[in-house]
């Protein structure tokens, strides 16, 4: 099963991989994986995504509780949740392809953040579904390179409504 | 606040802790370190061992018998790499060692520098945490946490890092009175809601054991231990790594389980109705490695400081988080003051199979049995005295035969089975207690792993005792040879042996001989009368198996008793 964890842990050297070498030594994969500072300097917050048998996955998020490093371990996978990641695209951009390509930019609210000669570099903010089904269709008109942040997450907040006011389509 | 260099910092800090005695060897980068070290004699006694990973199992040994960190000092890159199986033995039996390294100065981290190593890569699946200190002002306050870290919550390896520049920087030494890790909170007490649970389950049950781990002995709950076992009359098996901490002598002992435990410890498990797990982990070697088999009938208490030992291996219907000695005083205060038990029957079926398949041997041939050695060491030795055996067959039947009845007297590999751990860890037991009685038990393989310390041992004086069982082979691979490979001994015999009396001599010990049954005893009381370092060569038979035995992945009512099964 596809579990989504997010880890606050001390913003220092090494930490990144006392994180992922629990799961190497598993012989397990990371799907993806993101990490950036909290408010606090001293904080990072790591969001990784995975998949695997849930009793190894009860195991490593255990062992994460266990790292000296790990202040706050918490398994979103079956919480109500946002999960969004952002994806760059350049896209060849031919003369019958250009008004498409920016007509389904448009459809996505993707945002136009290069232009070249030869192509269009966008920008998409979305869950995973969203970014995959942009892709999809950009692929016929030859995708250059492509750069994915990964998943990030939040709990949502209980009080609040259940409803993503995000922009899907 | 005096201003001094990194060097000076390392002794004050370990002066601060507490630490009297360090285990290591120097070298470039730590050189520093040993250029102002005299200055602290009287305080600190450093023991120069001829290899790192004597260092580290010296270390261990001396955790493991005094309840101390032991500490070790090396220098970069060869030495660091020479400390990692005795990290990983540590981490494995959840002994707290600090380990410190020196490392190239931090401008030429990563430069593939002379003696450069990345220590910190290289140890991090195998210590608990582990630090690259970046200036000695940090030092004093990590070198805290370290020994915090170590020696608290699970007992664990953690190594430090320093750096050559770091070692020559001056700065004010400030050791911090309290250090406070918001990412590290060891369990204490056990949640009141699960003990109250555990005593429901306790007292409505028929046929309860007691399940008792290496965290008995952490934790220091051998009289908590007694006594709960015996208001509530329930029998008590060991681990292997639980050895000591429950008098063998008590009419509840039911001896070990496991893999090679006893007939009756195996069959008392496997048919409770309530198996009480108090610091152990349910690893392989103690289940029998079936888990899906394993006390079938049973609901399962686990009482464990450790989070992710949890549901590991079995599935339990009670876990408590907590420390053993303060669990146990949470479950005593909670249990009523009548309690209405009926053991009889339960304790007359245990004792049944007991009787059925007892511990036994049969020294009649002309060979000396390693059975009948381990025996007659049992029966002549102090009863607090200290026995540090290696692994292999000599370890099972050490396990088996010798009748421990205090915590912190059986010392032995159990988790990684590190082959040469038992030597210099018996001397660091000694450096940790240098008024009992020490001894060694170890075989022809695992000495040959790490004899070069005898010069060490020699070197300090010490009373210490290596019993050294000679069969030619590598025992217990040639066990699993005989048992399941269809008798073929490829590469278990030593084509080519040292004189090992002529070896001691040559150290400076003393070395004794004896290959004859009726001279056993007395040869054994000649070199545990000995002064300094006596080795004794026990010549033994080859062909002896170390039974029962579970077949891996077996049930633990599934024991191969005694006769060579056939093999497919």
């Amino acid at each position: 099963m596809r579990h989504t964890i997010s880890l606050f842990v001390d913003n220092e050297s090494g930490v990144l991989s006392r994180v992922a070498g629990l799961f190497s030594a598993r012989g397990f994969n990371i799907e993806s994986l993101n990490v950036a500072e909290t408010l606090d300097p001293d904080t990072s917050r790591i969001t990784l995504v995975t998949t695997g048998d849930d009793f190894i996955i009860e195991q490593v998020i255990k062992r994460f509780n266990n790292m000296v490093n790990v202040i706050w371990v918490d398994d979103l996978t079956d919480e109500s949740r946002v999960e969004r990641e952002m994806v760059l695209i350049r896209v060849q951009s031919k003369e019958k392809t250009r008004a498409e390509i920016l007509r389904m930019a448009d459809i996505f609210r993707a945002k136009v953040v290069d232009v070249g000669l030869e192509s269009y570099s966008l920008e998409l903010t979305g869950d995973k579904e969203k970014v995959n089904a942009f892709i999809e269709l950009l692929e016929p008109m030859g995708i250059k390179e492509i750069a994915r942040t990964g998943t990030v997450a939040m709990k949502r907040d209980a009080k609040n409504s259940n409803t993503d006011t995000g922009d899907k389509e | 606040m005096a201003r001094m260099i990194g060097a000076e910092m390392f002794f004050e800090t370990l002066i601060e802790e507490g630490i009297d005695v360090i285990f290591g060897l120097p070298g470039g980068y730590v050189l520093k370190v040993y250029d102002v070290m005299p200055k602290f004699e009287g305080k600190i006694k450093h023991v120069l061992t001829r290899h790192e990973q004597g260092a580290t199992h010296m270390a261990d040994g001396y955790a493991r018998a005094s309840g101390k960190p032991g500490v070790v000092l090396c220098t970069s890159g060869p030495a660091a790499t020479n400390t990692v199986t005795g990290i990983a033995t540590a981490q494995m039996d959840s002994s707290p060692i600090v380990v410190f390294t020196g490392q190239v100065p931090l401008p030429y981290l990563g430069s593939d520098a002379f003696q450069e190593a990345d220590h910190i890569g290289i140890t991090r699946p195998c210590t608990k945490h582990n630090y690259l200190v970046r200036k000695a002002a940090d030092l004093p306050k990590t070198m805290k946490e370290a020994f915090y870290i170590a020696s608290s919550g699970r007992p664990s390896p953690v190594l430090v890092d320093m750096p050559k520049d770091v070692i020559l920087e001056e700065d004010e030494l400030v050791i911090p009175d309290e250090i406070n890790l918001r990412g590290y909170k060891p369990p204490t007490k056990g949640d009141p809601k699960q003990i109250q649970k555990a005593v429901d389950m306790i007292l409505k049950s028929k046929r309860p054991i007691i399940f008792g781990g290496g965290g008995l002995i952490h934790a220091e709950a051998t009289e908590e231990l007694k006594e709960f076992a015996h208001r509530l009359e329930i029998p008590v098996t060991s681990t292997l790594m639980g050895l000591g901490a429950y008098p063998s002598n008590d009419p509840l002992f039911v001896h070990m389980l496991g893999m090679h435990g006893s007939y009756a410890a195996n069959m008392a498990v496997h048919s409770s109705d309530l198996v009480i797990s108090i610091g152990a982990r349910f690893d392989d070697r103690a289940t029998g490695g079936n888990f899906e088999e394993f006390s079938p009938n049973a609901e399962i208490i686990h009482i464990d400081i450790d989070p992710s030992t949890i549901d590991k291996n079995i599935v339990v219907h009670c876990p408590i988080l907590g420390d053993a000695k303060l669990v146990l005083q949470q479950l005593l205060d909670a249990l009523p003051e009548k309690i209405d038990k009926d053991r009889k029957e339960w304790r007359d079926q245990i004792k049944k199979w007991d009787d059925e398949h007892p511990m036994s041997y049969n020294q009649t041939g002309d060979k000396i049995l390693t059975t009948y050695a381990i025996d007659t060491l049992s029966k002549i030795t102090d009863d607090d005295a200290i026995i540090v055996s290696d692994v292999g067959q000599h370890q099972m039947w050490v396990a088996q035969f010798y009748k421990f009845n205090h915590p912190r007297t059986h010392i032995t590999s159990g988790g990684l089975g590190t082959m040469g751990f038992g030597f210099p860890a018996a001397m660091g037991a000694k450096f940790a207690c240098p008024d009992k009685q020490v001894v060694c038990v170890s075989g022809d393989g695992s000495f040959q792993m790490n004899m070069q310390e005898l010069s060490v041992a020699v070197e300090h004086n010490m009373d210490l005792t290596i019993m050294l069982l000679n069969n030619g082979h590598h025992g217990m691979v040639r066990q699993w040879q005989t048992m399941f490979f269809d008798s073929n001994y490829s590469a278990s015999r030593f084509g080519v042996l040292p004189d090992f009396v002529k070896l001691a001599e040559s150290f400076g010990a003393k070395g004794l001989r004896v290959d004859k049954p009726e001279e056993l005893e007395s040869t054994l009381k000649e070199g545990l009368s000995t002064k300094g370092v006596v080795l004794i060569e026990i010549m033994v038979d080859c062909e002896e198996l170390v039974y029962p035995m579970i077949a891996p992945g077996g049930a633990m009512s599934d024991m191969i008793l005694g006769a060579t099964p056939d093999v497919a």
